[in-house]
């Protein structure tokens, strides 16, 4: 059982949750996740840990509620338990030093790049971030984030934040030379369409770009392989040889279409929690 | 005795046009008079062989005496001091390769059924008042098991009652490693492993679930700061094998182990009420011949496969399942194609739609001794299927030796051991069952569990003497 000592809405979706998971955050390194099953007959899924705290044993997790476990999570309170929590998981991603390095956010993606981007400042890194959200409202972090990286470039759909467009238009502008410069190496962290956008600007300029991918997983340990994803034609496992991966090798389609496996049964899932709500 | 020229007492069993729709279990077990009737048939030989056929020589010749006795508890004791985990392996072990394939009366009548007597002794040993073996620490040393699958349950049983503080680490939200998310419940009950997980509690071990250790706590940890005095590694082979044909990752292609851990241990029978979903069309292929494979098989048709096949390049004869398994599958409907060799997985918008695959005939011998299955030239065929389950084994998991370098394996990733079978190449760190051997049986995990619990007792005992000579 994993206590929340602090949940704060970040948007009307999207929640931050400190949770007390000393063990956890004792171990985690900036880019790991940890997988969550918040009730008895839940599902288990993983969680990027968006910040930790090895004194007060706290970790942070930014969930976007997107699915029946994303929504059960959403309905506990302060003070409330999480059934399961495991990790941390996955491997660290090696980020080379000395160019300028482009973090890319989309949606919930950004919150996932806040630990990562102050470990690579704290190693002395020229960084930029670039967030995007459809408006400003549903921006995240942007203030946290802004303490920790060289440069913030905020991008909304609609314009009601910083440039007018998506975050591939305005990284393509760095590229083309506009400041804050050309980036060296991009970590990309977000809707797969998105992060599937991010490969193609960086791929046409030859700028090497890892991704954090997050397919379906179980028991994240390498033991039932439902996270496959195909890297450079070879058969990886996200939860043990990822999350973070070149994005020039990934095979976004397989990846994309193995992420909608279960839509059909997500949609039951969700009526089904919508009646139980009706009928409470 | 007149009764002992008699067939083998058969192992009632639920029709199968009942059990192949739901999990319940499939076995009904024996009554009194069966187990009665069942043990008499043992020929009291004078030089019992069964005894060489099973891995953690559980007395059977006594064990049968006590039976035919009616001395239920003195069966029962005898069981369990040899095999901590009997009601279990009564279900699960392949009896007719070991112990019973020793039996005199195999070949004339039929085994006793020593598999069916072992699971009627324990299941009444279930039944009785808990008995007042509790925990009594009489050693300060405390010990890590790491993975609560069969070796690791045993281990850490055996060192409990040796007095040890015996802490299990389970990386999982639940114990009991493959019993509870590879074998199903119409098979192996899960009220049958709590029970046995919570006799181990009423010992005094602790369980510890959701902690991996090489992730979450490293060795060196839980020998420094956490003062662990040795550790038993039972982590099983728990990592899937693909065949690296084509299609592989399309929607509704799974290993067996998640198609199984999606329904064992996170209940997807149960969907929506239980949130873990799984996909199951009306016609399923499943790769492979080995309990695994027949698991994976049945569990389709249950779910509500209308065709579930069984597909396998070699022949019934090589096939590894046990023979009661193939047998329920074939009674419950499945399908069984030989000699059959999938060489891709065909798919339309991302979702599976066939397998296709060659004949085979068998040739000469392979390197396993068994005949090599050769392509028969322009066999080439589909089968339309909806989901394709691989069953074609696991390989050691990786994950904690990849954080611990100083754990040597062998090349395949099994952990190399001393010439005692118990010792890693790092000191007081203990390894046993599958992660040792590779993928093998519930009773030979639960054999090395108990032997490294032996060797676990001789070096602390070792260590403890030093420390005192050095104080002294």
């Amino acid at each position: 059982m994993v206590k929340i000592v602090e949940k704060r809405p970040l948007t009307p979706i999207t929640r931050l949750y400190r949770v007390y998971a000393p063990l956890i955050a004792k171990a985690a390194k900036a880019g790991q996740f940890v997988i969550v099953r918040v009730r008895e007959g839940g599902e288990r899924i993983p969680l990027t840990i968006t910040d930790y705290d090895r004194e007060s044993g706290l970790i942070t997790i930014v969930v976007q509620e997107v699915g029946a476990t994303t929504r059960r999570l959403g309905e506990l309170q302060e003070g409330e338990e999480i059934l399961d929590m495991v990790g941390p998981l996955g491997e660290a991603p090696e980020i080379p030093g000395g160019g300028h390095i482009v973090g890319v956010g989309g949606g919930y993606g950004s919150a996932a790049l806040l630990c990562l981007m102050r470990e690579l400042k704290e190693r002395g890194e020229n960084t930029t971030i670039i967030m995007g959200a459809r408006e400003k409202s549903l921006l995240i972090l942007a203030d946290e984030l802004n303490d920790i990286c060289s440069h913030v470039e905020i991008c909304t759909d609609d314009g009601s934040a910083g440039f007018k467009g998506f975050v591939t238009e305005r990284l393509q502008q760095m590229i083309d030379g506009a400041p804050p410069g050309p980036p060296d190496f991009v970590i990309a962290i977000g809707p797969m369409p998105m992060m599937r956008a991010v490969e193609k600007t960086t791929r046409a300029a030859g700028i090497a770009n890892t991704a954090s991918l997050d397919p379906l997983m179980i028991d994240g340990t390498g033991m039932c392989g439902g996270c496959r994803v195909t890297v450079g034609g070879e058969v990886r496992f996200a939860c043990v040889d990822g999350p973070f991966f070149d994005a020039h090798e990934v095979d976004f389609d397989e990846a994309v279409s193995r992420s909608k496996m279960y839509v059909k049964q997500e949609q039951k899932a969700a009526a089904c929690q919508r009646s139980a709500a009706g009928a409470a | 005795m007149p009764v002992k020229r008699v067939d083998k007492t058969p192992m009632p069993v639920r029709e199968p046009s009942m059990r192949a729709h739901d999990f319940e279990e499939v076995n009904e077990g024996y009554c009194f008079s069966h187990a009665m009737f069942e043990a008499e048939r043992c020929l009291r030989c004078q030089d019992p062989v069964c005894i060489d056929g099973c891995p953690v020589r559980v007395p059977i010749a006594d064990f049968m005496h006590a039976v035919a006795a009616g001395d239920l508890p003195k069966a029962a004791e005898l069981l369990r001091t040899a095999n901590p985990l009997a009601a279990i392996c009564g279900r699960v072990c392949p009896q007719e390769a070991q112990c019973e394939a020793n039996c005199h009366m195999t070949k004339r009548f039929g085994p006793v059924a020593i598999g069916h007597l072992e699971r009627y002794v324990s299941d009444w040993e279930m039944e009785q008042p808990l008995n007042d073996e509790v925990a009594k620490p009489r050693r300060e040393e405390k010990i890590a098991i790491v993975g609560s699958g069969p070796s690791g349950l045993v281990c850490a049983g055996e060192l409990a009652r040796m007095g040890y503080v015996v802490t299990v680490f389970e990386a999982l939200h639940a114990p009991g490693g493959v019993l509870r998310y590879g074998i199903p419940e119409f098979r192996l009950p899960n009220s049958i492993l709590d029970w046995e997980i919570q006799s181990l509690e009423r010992l005094g071990v602790e369980f510890v679930n959701n902690v991996i250790i090489g992730k979450t706590l490293k060795l060196e940890q839980l020998f420094g700061e956490m003062g662990y005095k040795a550790i038993f590694i039972g982590t099983g082979a728990g990592l899937p094998k693909f065949m690296g044909i084509p299609g592989e990752s399309l929607n509704g292609v799974y290993s067996a182990n998640e198609f199984l851990t999606r329904i064992n241990l996170m209940q997807a029978f149960e969907f929506p009420q239980s949130e873990t979903p799984l996909s199951v069309g009306k016609r399923v292929a499943v790769i492979g011949s080995g309990n695994t494979a027949m698991d994976a098989v049945r569990s389709a048709l249950r779910l509500g496969a209308e065709k579930a096949m069984v597909v396998y390049r070699r022949s019934e004869k090589e096939m590894t399942a046990r023979i009661e398994e193939y047998e329920h599958a074939i009674e419950e409907g499945v399908e069984f194609h030989w000699l059959t060799n999938p060489i891709e997985v065909l798919g339309e918008d991302g979702w599976v739609t066939g397998l296709k695959c060659l004949r085979m005939e068998l040739g000469e011998p392979d390197e396993s001794g068994r005949a090599r299955p050769v392509p028969i030239e322009g066999s080439e065929f589909v089968f339309p299927v909806d989901n394709v389950v691989l069953s074609i084994g696991t390989r050691p998991n990786p994950l904690l030796h990849k954080a611990t370098p100083e754990l040597k394996t062998h090349s395949w990733g099994g952990l190399l051991v001393d010439e005692r079978q118990v010792e890693t190449t790092v000191h007081r760190v203990y390894a046993g069952g599958d992660a040792v051997t590779g993928a093998a049986t519930v009773i030979l995990a639960a054999g090395a569990g108990k032997r490294a619990a032996e060797a676990i007792h001789a070096d602390l005992t070792s260590d403890r003497e030093e420390a005192g000579k050095a104080a002294n």
